[in-house]
């Protein structure tokens, strides 16, 4: 008997069939993949499995039973618990309080605070109860929702992308947590699109693409390859990367150290890096680490930087707006695309208005055929899937909202671009136009900097890279002596203290191997 | 049942459609009122929506109203599209008023016709001024940009009192509270004999082109929305959140006292304790159904300026109180936001069903769903 079974589910949006006759049966303790690509209708399954969302046809069995399921509540009365990627947290509550909302009310909010620690050291997700959340990274957070589905004792767990905020150890003590919960017979839906996971992972996988089941296979019997053709009915592109010798220092942080501007953020200690024109260096760590301060002070949203430790070609931009830094050729991209990057209920061409400037004449009047047909051309150039230049930035997919995003961005041919998670909840197929489109720009002498918490990424796109940890960060280590095991280690901040004044000096070997 | 859903995007359709139909359920409400009080509902609708266009005198009525309605709205356009909530045009408006009164009182029957200008500018600066107190209170302390100019409402309520019944009484006034009448050469000139309609209007009108220029095809009024839509994609882009809270204010501020000066010098022609007839508040209304678009705004002042005339009317005519005009408002405004409901939701007719819980035990499958096995 199936724990949860799907049978010809059928939902349809206006404009779109998000599922379309999906069959899915997942068996009491296994641990069963959901692979698909942004926009193949995985969210809206797990949305219909979780009660969010009631589906046009079908019909949906939970251990033999029919269910039908009204809410989220039902859900959870089942046994049903899911870890979103887009987080369902108030902001003004604590991490307990949080919790505590999502549980029956019996227990109190101290016995619930308690739980969280104790669950969190156990499955290798420590978080402080009493912190509010809007202190919080977009890892932590995620930390949090991951506890709070644990917390349930759930029959089926639900888990989205869990693993981009996590250290590479800290995967496998997941990981070691999902099969001892298999074991004991919860069933769990893996969503990912990280196929080597699912490889090590999952007993089964069930591929959609655009809405349809187009494969159920038993991963550990495919290749990566193979995974991908039936995700994206292709092969990906291969990336390239030439080698290509640094030219000179583009964007350069020295001694760089600032006071928190938030009780829960991170101060930035001493950092110092250069990122050289025609490289791309890769910022390593865990979320929370000072990745969000560091980068506020690099685009300018945060310009109490001391003079001189910030600068660019050099210029010292340690004070400068964000718009004299754009105009300077420093363009940033931050990590969340919809309410910082984009305005979501604006249109695409009002969205391209706010870093660009050509369509702005004399007077500060706009042009509007020019912002329009500038529009059409980021669109068209970058595949960017959407109705127009009209569209909302909302009405978009992740992927081609980046996609957007990044066309706009590199479009005006910056000097140094930074970009935060450039693939974060990306589909296979844009992820891959993005790192090469970033290698394109490396190979064209752009300094590149990408902060990232996906290894595979920064390995794949990178020249070296710096790990940070605690507001501090590492020198450098060129991507030949770069190990997992190693990144790993240096996550904690035990890295070696090299001499500072030379960063661009070829990594030490001795020292690499004295590490691994 | 019907069943409020989600839209996958705001419909444009209704962001324009849900005026006309909050209109209409004002006026199968209103009729319904009209009945319920006794009175003959077709005659009471005439009031309102047929007479003030029944004649020269009351279109210029109409006209007269509807100018400060229509200069405020627009300022609130422009205040409420940065989502900062100056709800204290009324005490703008009054400010605006008292400013200009002080430079007209100063004027001769032998003072040249420049004299309208520098009113109108002085009226337009006090506004401003007024206004500009709630923006450097929000700008550096962080107050309430909403308590700070409601309260400033009854502050400049206050000071129009104060010299109206002190030191700027008529001396020949027999004890009213009011001011002497202003020289003639103080008056906004009229459009045309007949009408108390004045150039105002045509300001006004003006005004609204420059100002859907400002919203739509200029950069500062684009970085204006985005600081209103998403404060952290403004930092991002670098647009200034003080400069969107000092911009909002004082260009509603202005807008506001430009409409206390025109108030004055046009149709008044002396200050009271009761210059406004609650223009201020009412204008949000106006921006609101207006959908905070300077055309709009034209539309929804004119519809405004008819509830004014309607409840004077009502008054004269069939008995009813006058505060009938603040009832349509009310009405006005309910039936608003409850039809902006459907800017973002639709209604979707569904078959009652069992609730979720006790459907569960049953099979409660679908008669022509047939179970596909794999």
């Amino acid at each position: 008997m199936f724990r949860l079974e799907l049978i010809d589910v059928t939902k349809r949006y206006p404009g779109v069939t998000a599922n379309d006759r999906v069959n899915l049966q997942v068996l009491p303790g296994e641990i069963h993949a959901v692979l698909g690509e942004n926009g193949a209708g995985k969210s809206t399954l797990m949305k219909v499995i979780c009660g969010a969302v009631s589906p046009d046809e079908g019909e949906m069995r939970w251990n033999g039973a029919p269910a039908k399921l009204g809410s989220p509540r039902d859900a959870r009365a089942l046994g049903i618990a899911m870890v979103f990627q887009h987080f369902s947290l108030f902001e003004s509550l604590t991490v307990a309080q949080n919790v505590w909302l999502g549980l029956a009310r019996r227990s109190s909010l101290a016995d619930v605070s308690a739980e969280i620690r104790r669950v969190g050291s156990e499955y290798g997700l420590p978080l402080d109860p009493e912190r509010p959340v809007h202190g919080l990274s977009v890892g932590e957070r995620q930390r949090v929702e991951t506890l709070r589905a644990l917390l349930a004792k759930p029959e089926l767990l639900i888990l989205d992308e869990p693993t981009s905020v996590l250290t590479p150890a800290a995967v496998t003590q997941l990981f070691e947590t999902l099969r001892q919960l298999a074991e004991r017979g919860c069933s769990i839906l893996y969503i990912s699109h990280k196929l080597a996971e699912i490889k090590a992972l999952c007993h089964s996988c069930t591929v959609l693409r655009g809405g349809r089941v187009t494969g159920n296979v038993d991963p550990r019997g495919e290749t990566t390859g193979s995974l991908a053709r039936l995700m994206i009915g292709d092969d990906p592109p291969r990336l390239e990367r030439r080698p290509r010798a640094p030219g000179a220092p583009g964007l350069v942080v020295e001694q760089l150290s600032l006071d928190k501007s938030d009780p829960f953020g991170t101060a930035l200690q001493a950092i110092s890096f250069t990122v050289h024109q025609g490289e791309v260096l890769g910022v390593a760590g865990v979320s929370g680490n000072g990745q969000k301060e560091l980068l506020a002070v690099l685009s300018g949203e945060d310009p109490r930087a001391p003079s001189g430790t910030v600068r660019l070609n050099g210029h010292d931009i340690g004070a400068a707006k964000p718009a004299r830094r754009r105009a300077l050729g420093l363009n940033f991209v931050p990590e969340e695309r919809l309410g910082r990057a984009t305005v979501p209920t604006l249109s695409l061409a009002h969205n391209a208005l706010l870093t660009r400037t050509e369509p702005v004449r004399r007077g500060g009047w706009l042009d509007m055929l020019t912002l329009f047909e500038l529009t059409g051309r980021l669109i068209a150039e970058n595949h960017v899937k959407a109705r127009g230049a009209g569209a909302t930035a909302k009405s978009l997919s992740g992927g081609n909202l980046q996609k957007f995003i990044m066309a706009r961005e590199i479009g005006s041919r910056p000097q140094s671009l930074i970009v935060s998670q450039p693939t974060w909840g990306v589909d296979v197929g844009a992820s891959a136009q993005i790192r090469s489109q970033l290698l394109a720009l490396r190979d064209a002498g752009c300094a590149v900097l990408v902060v990232s918490e996906e290894l595979d990424e920064l390995f794949e796109i990178c020249d070296a890279l710096v790990v940070i940890s605690e507001g501090r960060v590492s020198p450098r280590m060129d991507l030949e002596s770069a190990s997992v095991a190693r990144i790993g280690e240096w996550m904690s901040g035990l890295w070696p203290e090299a001499a500072p004044s030379n960063p661009a000096a070829p990594s030490n070997p001795a020292r690499g191997a004295s590490l691994v | 049942m019907f069943r409020l859903e989600a839209r996958a995007e705001p419909s444009r359709r209704f962001a324009y459609a849900s005026p006309l139909i909050a209109l209409a359920l004002t006026v199968v409400l209103c009729t319904l009122m009209f009945a319920w009080l006794g009175k003959d509902p077709v005659r009471g609708l005439e009031l309102f929506f047929v007479e003030p266009f029944l004649s020269k005198r009351a279109l210029g009525e109409l006209a007269i109203k509807a100018t400060p309605l229509l200069a405020i709205g627009l300022g609130l356009c422009v205040c409420f599209r940065a989502n900062v909530w100056n709800i204290g045009a009324e005490g703008q408006f009054i400010m605006g008023a008292v400013a200009a009164g002080g430079v007209a009182l100063t004027a001769t029957e032998e003072t040249g016709r420049y004299v309208v200008v520098l009113i109108l500018l002085a009226g337009t600066l006090g506004g401003l001024a007024w206004a500009g107190i709630t923006a450097f209170l929000r700008d550096r302390f962080g107050a309430n940009e909403i308590l700070v100019s409601l309260m400033l409402v009854y502050v400049a309520e206050q000071v129009l009192s104060y010299l109206v019944f002190g030191p700027w009484r008529d001396p020949a006034g027999h004890n009213f509270p009011q001011t002497s009448m202003f020289a003639d050469s103080t008056g906004v000139p009229r459009l045309m004999a007949g009408s108390r309609a004045n150039v105002g209007l045509l300001m006004a009108l003006l005004l609204a082109g420059l100002f859907s220029l400002f919203l739509h095809r200029s950069h500062a009024g684009y970085k204006l929305l985005v600081g209103g839509l998403s404060p952290p994609a403004a930092r991002y882009a670098g647009f200034s959140p003080r400069a969107s809270i000092w911009i909002a204010c004082l260009t509603s501020g202005a807008m506001a006292g430009l409409a206390g000066a025109l108030e004055v010098t046009g149709p008044l022609n002396q200050l009271t304790p009761h210059v406004s007839m609650g223009y201020g508040f009412a204008a949000i209304i106006v921006a609101f159904v207006g959908r905070l678009e300077p055309v709009g705004v034209i539309f929804s002042s004119l519809l405004m300026s008819m509830f004014y005339i309607g409840g004077e009317l009502a008054q004269s005519r069939l008995g009813l109180p006058k505060s009938l005009t603040l009832v349509f408002q009310g009405v006005l405004l309910f039936a608003l936001l409850a039809s902006d409901t459907l800017i973002a939701h639709r209604l979707r007719w569904v078959r009652r069903r069992l609730p979720a819980a006790k459907a569960l035990p049953v099979a409660a499958t679908a008669p022509n769903a047939t179970p596909r096995g794999l």
